[in-house]
Parts: structure tokens; sequence; C-alpha cells
């Protein structure tokens, strides 16, 4: 994704708005930020049903209250290993519009902290150097207090792994 | 939605009488004397017109005027029906769609130039031979010089006031027709107490005598006509005036009046059921079916925990609950399903319009029409099957001269035709033109890339090429068809409701092209089984039969997958290694062939669990990769169960034994 292109999808998520109202989440240790308005519910872990055949990043289904979803693991995404479940661990339900077409969709998270405001001007672009991620797959990133929160790009990230060509290639 | 804006509901009502106008109007074209349809169109226009001024669209109401007008005279036998007429005031009613959607927009030039085509129509061809058209078209009007008597008796529907309606206007208008004797039947009334003050309970019997014909009677009514109780019955004949050599075309009109009223009591019939339809968006529908499916879901709980308590009360119960829920299913299951008529209908109107620009005589013929299919699948199927039909008159057929010159009818067929065969529907279009020229496909796809030059392909292959994106054989490009896009969106849309399309084709004697469209896309009968600790669900209309893979087979298979099923080799998938569930066999295996069509294939599975049915859940987007299944269904646990793509297994099943067979 080029510098130009990246500077809107910035735009995009911060908009006129100075606050940012988010859902955090930690996965791996690193703290993730979701804008609240996508998420739809926030559910314990529920029985998960394997896909053979699918990609790791969506390898399974859940059934959210009467509709099956996706259940997908944006750590994979990220490079992260999977880890174990404890009791912390809970599936953030989000929509999502997929070519222009809303879609449920359950992201794992190892523990969902909270819903708060990110301030626009405590948050930069990802650098396009120097990160261990793909920067396409990170609106923005807010320091807050000692550590960085990620926003992750999840139409970036759904879209290219919903291509049947799979990985895009990747910056960098 | 308890108070639905009243202009969304006129623009719904108005389409609805925009399509029947549109209908009547092409059932003229076939015979122009059918009186029937020139009413039905007259009381379209009339009511367009009417409610049309009623929700504040002038310019609507002042247009159709016109038309309804012109077809006043038609109706009336002042001017004959004619072709240049009806095609008029088709292209007038195209107008009215832009009037109704666009109330606003500058559309005065293109009225006065339609209004002027019109004129030209009705006065054209309307003075040379009037006399003779009277006396073919309607006799009834020809005889009405004398007085004569009706006796008229109707009743309003009880919240008709309410609805605005007033019966005093309706006497009223009575009256001005001729000398009238009005009697109020008050036979319905109820007592004092439970008499709603706001209701209509009277009937009215009138005796009326006019010179004025029947229509005018009906006119009086026709605000109110599809929900009331109307009879209108001529009661006697005053002697003839005529001498009596007319005796016989008196005879034979008066056979004619007395069949009248028994038509118009089916009319009525007719239209009164059409009142009781309910218009119910389409969302709230799948809502239902959701909900529905959750309800089989938990009732399929509840027979679990019933089957372990002894409490004989609760069983009972539970039973009941079965049965309801079951029966609620399969209404729901009904209420999805539509006519393909409604789907085919549109067509004639595509085919008459391309007849005139391409200049080609066309004969479009439809059958199947009662075929049902769910809803979904018309709505999606409408834009494949236009391009589809386009495609077949603007390539396939030729023009009248070509088709003469090859020992064809100068008319061009076009058949449509819908028919179910288990679990799917086949819609095949059909043109007997001059078929798809391999050569020029060939080429084409060697021009634009999509095969290497010389390539060896079969029949079916080449023929599938049609269907590449930016392909396209047409050597000039029309405003039909052409323009390198659509047949690959067609496939496209016919692969995403699990549908797949066939070609054939025979240079100059036509070409077939079949869509085959499961029949449902919310509800499946499967046999739920296990492999590994999944459960899966195969789809009961593909599965031919279930037996035990006995030990013998299960070794000697290790090199071959064939088992021999009554002296035929079927190859069989493990679905347990297909799946990759890492887990170990079932002690006793069980295989499950499936077939579409002549091609079989065993799956092999852990255990068969038993036959379920449930509402199908399309997986999302992002599973769109994982071909084998084509969707999922809910479990009575509430654990979801992936559905298996049958197509997909044989073909898979298909090309191990090729692969086998050719390994050895």
């Amino acid at each position: 994704m080029s510098e130009a292109a990246r500077k809107i999808d910035y735009d995009a998520i911060w908009g006129e708005e100075e606050d940012l109202s988010v859902l955090t989440f930690n996965l791996n240790g690193e703290t993730f930020a979701i804008e609240a308005t996508v998420v739809q519910e926030i559910l314990d872990l529920l029985p998960e049903t394997h896909v053979p055949g699918s990609k790791p990043f969506v390898s399974s289904v859940i059934n959210f209250r009467g509709k099956v979803i996706p259940l997908a693991d944006i750590r994979l995404a990220f490079g992260m290993d999977a880890t174990e479940t404890t009791i912390d661990s809970r599936i953030v339900v989000i929509e999502l519009d997929l070519d222009d077409e809303a879609t449920l969709i359950g992201i794992r998270t190892d523990k969902v902290n909270e819903v708060t405001t990110l301030p626009r001007l405590a948050s930069e672009p990802p650098p396009s150097v120097g990160m261990r991620w793909r920067a396409d797959y990170i609106s923005c990133l807010v320091k807050r207090g000692g550590e960085f929160i990620i926003v992750p790009n999840l139409h970036a990230i759904f879209s290219s792994q919903r291509d049947r060509t799979g990985t895009a290639t990747a910056p960098n | 939605m308890n108070n639905p804006d009243p202009i969304s509901v006129f623009r719904t009502e108005a389409a609805e009488l925009l399509e029947q106008i549109e209908s009547g109007l092409l059932d003229l074209t076939r015979s122009l004397e059918d009186r029937d349809q020139i009413d039905a169109v007259f009381r379209g226009l009339h009511t367009l017109k009417g409610s049309g001024a009623m929700f504040g669209f002038e310019a609507l109401a002042a247009f159709t005027h016109h038309c309804e007008t012109a077809f006043d005279r038609v109706r009336k036998g002042d001017v004959p029906a004619t072709h240049e007429l009806v095609s008029a005031v088709l292209s007038a009613q195209d107008h009215m769609r832009a009037l109704l959607e666009t109330p606003n927009g500058d559309h005065d030039a293109m009225s006065a130039a339609l209004l002027d085509n019109l004129h030209r129509a009705v006065n054209g061809a309307g003075s040379p031979t009037p006399i003779t058209t009277v006396i073919a078209t309607n006799p009834v009007v020809e005889k009405a010089g004398g007085l004569r008597e009706w006796r008229i008796r109707f009743s309003l529907p009880a919240n008709a006031m309410a609805n605005g309606t007033n019966p005093l206007g309706l006497l009223d208008e009575m009256r001005d027709l001729g000398d009238c004797r009005i009697i109020a039947d008050t036979t319905k009334v109820p007592e004092l107490a439970t008499l709603d003050p706001r209701g209509i309970h009277l009937a009215w019997d009138v005796t009326l005598k006019t010179e004025k014909p029947r229509s005018d009677i009906e006119d009086v009514f026709i605000f109110v006509m599809d929900d009331m109780a109307l009879e209108i019955m001529e009661v006697a004949v005053d002697p003839p005036a005529t001498a009596l050599v007319d005796m016989p075309v008196a005879k034979a009109v008066v056979v004619t009046e007395r069949e009248a009223p028994a038509v118009q009591a089916a009319n009525d019939s007719k239209q009164a059921k059409s009142a009781e339809n309910v218009r119910v968006p389409a969302e709230r529908l799948d809502e239902m079916m959701d909900r529905v499916g959750e309800l089989v879901i938990a009732q399929s709980r509840l027979t679990q925990l019933a089957g372990t308590a002894a409490d004989l009360g609760l069983r009972s119960v539970s039973e009941e609950i079965e049965r309801l829920s079951g029966e609620l299913r399969d209404t729901m299951m009904v209420l999805r399903m539509m006519p393909v008529a409604s789907l085919f209908s549109r067509f004639r109107r595509l085919v008459h319009d391309l007849s005139r620009e391409t200049g080609k005589e066309i004969e479009l013929i439809t059958e199947g029409e009662s075929t049902e299919v769910d809803k979904t699948v018309i709505d999606r199927l409408a834009d494949p099957l236009v391009h589809l039909v386009r495609n077949s008159i603007d390539h396939g057929l030729e023009q009248p001269e070509e088709r003469l010159a090859a020992g064809k009818e100068a008319k061009g067929k076009v058949i449509l035709s819908a028919h179910q065969t288990g679990g799917e529907v086949i819609i095949t279009i059909k043109d007997d033109g001059r078929g798809i020229n391999r050569e020029r496909v060939r080429a084409k796809a060697e021009a634009s890339g999509i095969i290497q030059p010389g390539a060896t392909l079969t029949d079916q292959d080449l023929l599938q090429l049609i269907f590449q994106p930016g392909f396209s054989t047409a050597q000039t490009v029309t405003n039909l068809s052409g323009r390198g896009v659509g047949m690959d969106v067609v496939k496209k849309t016919v692969e995403a409701l699990r549908g797949t399309i066939d070609i054939t084709s025979k240079p100059g004697e036509g070409s077939t092209v079949a869509l085959r469209i499961p029949l449902t896309l919310a509800i499946i009968e499967g046999l739920l089984v296990r492999v590994g600790q999944g459960c899966y669900v195969i789809p009961l209309s593909a599965v031919e039969e279930c037996l035990e893979l006995s030990l013998e087979d299960d070794l000697r298979s290790r090199g071959r997958s064939f088992i021999s099923l009554r002296d035929s080799l079927v190859p069989f998938l493990r679905l347990r290694e297909l799946f990759r569930t890492g887990t170990q066999p079932d002690p006793h295996q069980k295989v499950v062939v499936i077939s579409t069509g002549s091609e079989r294939v065993g799956l092999v599975v852990d255990q068969i669990i038993g036959d379920h049915q449930t509402v199908i859940k399309s997986m999302s987007k992002l599973h769109h990769d994982v071909v084998t299944f084509s969707g999922a269904t809910i479990l009575g646990d509430g654990s979801v169960a992936l559905i298996l793509d049958v197509t997909h297994l044989v073909a898979a099943g298909q090309q191990q034994e090729a692969q086998l067979r050719a390994a050895g």
C-alpha cells in the first residue's frame, strides 16, 4: 500500500473527530483497539467447529445467535503465535462491510479490557519501516501511558485474507 | 411500519398497476379485439390517474389522463385498437414509470412527444372503419339504443367509510345515469348494543332504467370494486325497437348478457382473492425463518430432555411441540416459494421491444411457469436471465430472410422453460437460431489470450469459454449485448446460488442454455454423519445408499480405493483423511454412496447418526475458498455442522478414479 493510501486510511478512521471510542483487548501481550461502533457483542468461549481445508486465520466457525459466523485469529495476520485459551479469553463479535455486505466475524482475544476514548493528538500513522508487522494492517498507533495501542486496519486484514490468492505480497 | 408512508405505498401500488397495464397491453397485441383486456387496461389507467392525483403526482395524473381518454374511446368503440395505439401506450406507460420515480423531474418535452404520438395513433387509425369495428367488437353498445332496466345489488365492506368511500356519493352517481329506485337492505344491521357506528351495515338494491351501457354502471364503482360485493343484472330487455330481421343478433346478445353476471362474479372473487394478499418485506421473512430455525433447535433439545425424564406429561407436551414446530417450519418454507411465472412475465415485454429493435420476428414460448422456487433465487436470477435471453435473440436468432434461406420459419423461437427434478429447478433458454460458431469462439479466445493458440479443448470446454471474463464474439457492438460484459457475471450469479450452467449448441439448429439451481436456499434434508470428532451433513437428495466398509475392502483398498457395489466399482474417499482429523478410524466404518446423476462416489465416515432437517446457513465470505462445504447448519445442541458439497466431492472422487485408472 502506498504512503498516500495509508494516509487516506488514517484519515478515514479519525475523520473529523478528535476522539475515537474504542474497545481495547490484549493479544500476546500487545494491546489492540477496535472502534466501538463495529463491535456487536463480547462472548465467552463457545464450542467451535473446525472447518477442514480453511486457512488457519479463519479455521473455525461458531454459532452466534443462530447465525454461523467465522472465528478469526488476527494474531496470525500479525505473525504472532496462537496462545492457549485462559479463563480471560473472549470472543469479540464485529460487523464489517466486506464487498458492501455486512459480515459478522468473531475475533479471538486473550482478554478484553475496556471501552475507552483515544485522542487523535496522541495517534500517529504506522511507520513504514522498522516494524515487525505489515504496515498496511495497521490504521494507526496511539500512545498511552508508556505503551502503544495498536488500532488494526480490519478492512485490510480481512480483505487480503479473503483473496483466493491468499497472501498479497508483503511490503518492505 | 405501523404508519407506512402513504407515498411509498402508492408507489408500490402504482408499480403493480403499471405491470398489470403492461401485461394487458401485451395481451392485446395478440388479440386486438379482446374486450376484457381493453377494459382491464382502462381500469388500470383510470385507477392510476385517480390515486396519482390523490397522492400529489399531478404530472403523472395529467399524463395518464390522456392515455385513459384514448383507451376510453377504444372501449366505447369509437376507435379500433391498433398495434400503433398499443405501442404508443406501451411507451407512454414507460414514461409513467419515469413520472412515478421522479415526479419533479423535467418530463414536459417527453410527455408532449408521447402524447403527440398517441393522438396520431388514435386519430390516424380511427376514422376509416369505425362502423364495422363497432359492430365487430361491441354488439352490446350497438344494441343499447333502447331503455334497459338493470338491477344492481351491492354492499360495501364495513370499513369502507374509514377508507374514504361515501355510499351516498355512489347512489347519487347512479341517479345521474337514469331513473332510479333505491331500496336499502337492512337485514345485516346488528343490534344497537353491538352496532359499530363507523361501519357500513347496509346493502343496497337498485333498480335503474338507463340507456347507458353496463360499463357506465360499473364505472360508478370503479374505485371500490376490489373490495365490495357487486351484482349487476339486466332485468328485462325492452321489446327490440329494431326490425325482426335483427332477431338472431339480439338473441346472441341476450346470451352474452346472461353470461355476464357470472363472469362478473368470477372477476369479483378473483379480485377479492388478490385483496387478501399481504405484502411482507423479504427481510422479515428471513428473520422469521431464522427464528423458526432456532425454535426447531430448541425443540430438539426439549425432546432430548423429555426423553430422559420419566415425566409422562412433559413427554406429551414435548411431542406436541415437536409436531407443531415441524408444521411451522414446513409452512415457513412454502411462504418463501414463488412461481417462476413472475420471473418469466417480464420477458414478454423484453422480447416485444427487442423484436422491434432488431427487426427479427420472435416468438417467446414459456413453459412450466407454475414451478415454484425460493424467492431469493427468483430475485437473483432476473438479471442473468435477461442477459441470456438477449444473447439468444441478438446472437442466436437470424434475420427473417436468412432464416427463410436456411429453410426455417421466418419467425424465430425462444423457449423459456422451467421444471423441477429432485432438489433442483432447471431453467432453460432455448432458441432455434444459428447456434454457437465454434470457430469464432476459438479465434476470439485465442485473440484475447484466454486460451493458447491450438489448444485442445472438449466441445463443452470450448462452449464454456463464452463465460470467461472479457469474452464477446459479437462483431458489432449493439445496444443489446456484445459489450463483453455479462456472461461471466451470469455464471458468477448462478454459481453464487450453488447452481451450474450447461450449454449445448448445434450449428444451424440453435442453442440451449440450462441453469440448474437448487430448489431452496434455506432448508435441507440431510444425513448426519460423524467423522473424527466432527459432525457433517450430507444432502439426502444425493445419498444413494449406506453400507458397512468390510474389513477386506478396507485393507485391500489401501492401494486402490474402490468398493465393488453390485458388479460395478465405486471409488471412495476417506473423509477422515480428507479432513485430516488425525483420529483413529472407528472399528466399523460406514460408506455413504452419493451420486450426481450417473456419477457415484463413496464417502467413508466413522458413524452414521441419522437424518436431520434444518435451516441452511451460508458460509461467510471468509470461507469462500473452502470448496468442500456448501454451507453450515446448527444442530440440536447448538453446535455447528458443516454441509458437504456433493458436486465437488463427486468430482474429486472421479478425478481420483481417473488418476488410478491412468496409473494402472
